[in-house]
């Protein structure tokens, strides 16, 4: 943990800034002042302020987006926000579970035991869905950090809660994720096979399927 | 400068084989979703005109070799790991044995440079015998291409 880490965060105590950062992080791209503003239900200039507090402290990054209209009139390019692609993390008393699952990855890889770890993560998976009973498998999602959002009648998940093993080890720790979406599913009593390998740039790698949808008319 | 990548892997079975048949009726959509990423550059291809065709080489029958060029470590991380490829990638072991020694090989070429499948093999025996340098690396260790640029032997390597 650094006191740097622990600024970032202190920052987030303030409600409207934690709306904000709420606001610009469920969107997953730039994010205009006036938008921003209007989610969180305060003023153009409150926000402004606001939101260049959270790009200081390195929790957002901000860049401009070229006015639509063109030409002289058109005014300056406006300033957008988007979420800083940094993770903070902030434990007290001092722990570091993300260098130690780090080596075991690697132990993993280098025993060529990829099935075991995905088996252990399925089971993983079912174990969490027992925490969870009869909720809703978006909600249970976002409490464990994946930030689903639909699109085109799948669930698709925004964030990636193992974002840094994940670039480090993508094919055991992608493989493991949805192992572990399975096993959640099925824990939850609903359809495993509903989780499958969808990736794209910037997100995590899996999907839910909606499966009382049958596109293949099957 | 653009990325070159190089990787081998060891077949169960001969690509005529039925246990590989799923895997060679992959290689049209795969291939085609390579030709098609951003920032892609290059392959090699057996044949321009059968999408099925895998490299033909000297090194042995049982190893299928790819070798492409790309704009960035970035977009190459990306069609790899953050594509369809991904899950063609997770199911490896159903068509290829397990190797225990580095299989894939990146280092940084002059733009329009094609290099030669005997320099993919020149640099994975480096890799192999000194471990990851600008020279030859893995995603893992990897090098960005002013590294590669300011290495007096950088030249050299590519002859």
């Amino acid at each position: 943990m650094s006191s740097d880490d622990l600024d970032a965060l202190a920052l987030l105590h303030d409600p409207v800034r934690r709306s904000l950062y709420a606001v610009v992080a469920a969107r997953g791209g730039d994010v205009g002042r006036g938008e921003a503003a209007e989610a969180a239900g305060v003023s153009r200039t409150l926000a402004g302020h606001h939101l260049d507090k959270l790009v200081e402290a390195g929790l957002l990054e901000s860049g401009f987006r070229p006015q639509e209209k063109k030409g002289p009139g058109s005014g300056r390019p406006a300033k957008v926000y988007r979420r800083a692609r940094g993770e903070r993390s902030v434990s007290l008393p001092p722990r570091d579970y993300a260098a130690l699952a780090s080596v075991l990855a690697g132990v993993v890889d280098a025993l060529g035991a990829e099935e075991q770890a995905e088996q252990a993560a399925r089971a993983a998976g079912a174990r969490m869905a027992g925490k969870h009973a009869g909720e809703p498998v978006g909600q249970v999602l976002e409490a464990r950090g994946y930030e689903p959002y639909e699109e085109g009648g799948a669930l698709r998940l925004r964030n990636c809660p193992f974002h840094v093993l994940a670039e480090e080890q993508p094919l055991l720790v992608c493989s493991m994720n949805l192992a572990l979406c399975q096993g959640l599913l099925e824990g939850l009593g609903d359809d495993p096979a509903r989780a499958a390998l969808d990736p794209r740039p910037g997100e995590c790698c899996v999907t839910l399927k909606q499966t009382d949808i049958d596109i293949e008319g099957g | 400068m653009h990325l070159a990548e190089m990787n081998l892997a060891h077949l169960r079975a001969p690509t005529d084989s039925p246990e590989l048949a799923e895997f060679v009726a992959l290689l049209e959509p795969i291939n085609a979703l390579a030709d098609e990423a951003p920032g892609f550059v290059w392959r090699l291809k057996e044949s321009e005109d059968d999408p099925t065709a895998t490299v033909i080489h000297e090194y042995g029958d049982h190893l299928l070799i790819n070798f492409s060029v790309w704009e960035s470590l970035d977009t190459l991380w990306n069609y790899v790991y953050r594509s369809a490829h991904l899950d063609v990638l997770r199911r490896r072991r159903e068509w290829f044995l397990r190797m225990a020694e580095p299989y894939m090989v990146m280092w940084w070429i002059p733009e329009g440079h094609i290099p030669t499948l005997a320099e993919g093999m020149r640099r994975l025996e480096r890799l192999k015998a000194e471990g990851p340098s600008p020279e030859a690396f893995t995603f893992k260790d990897s090098y960005d291409s002013s590294e590669a640029a300011s290495l007096p032997a950088a030249a050299e390597a590519t002859k």
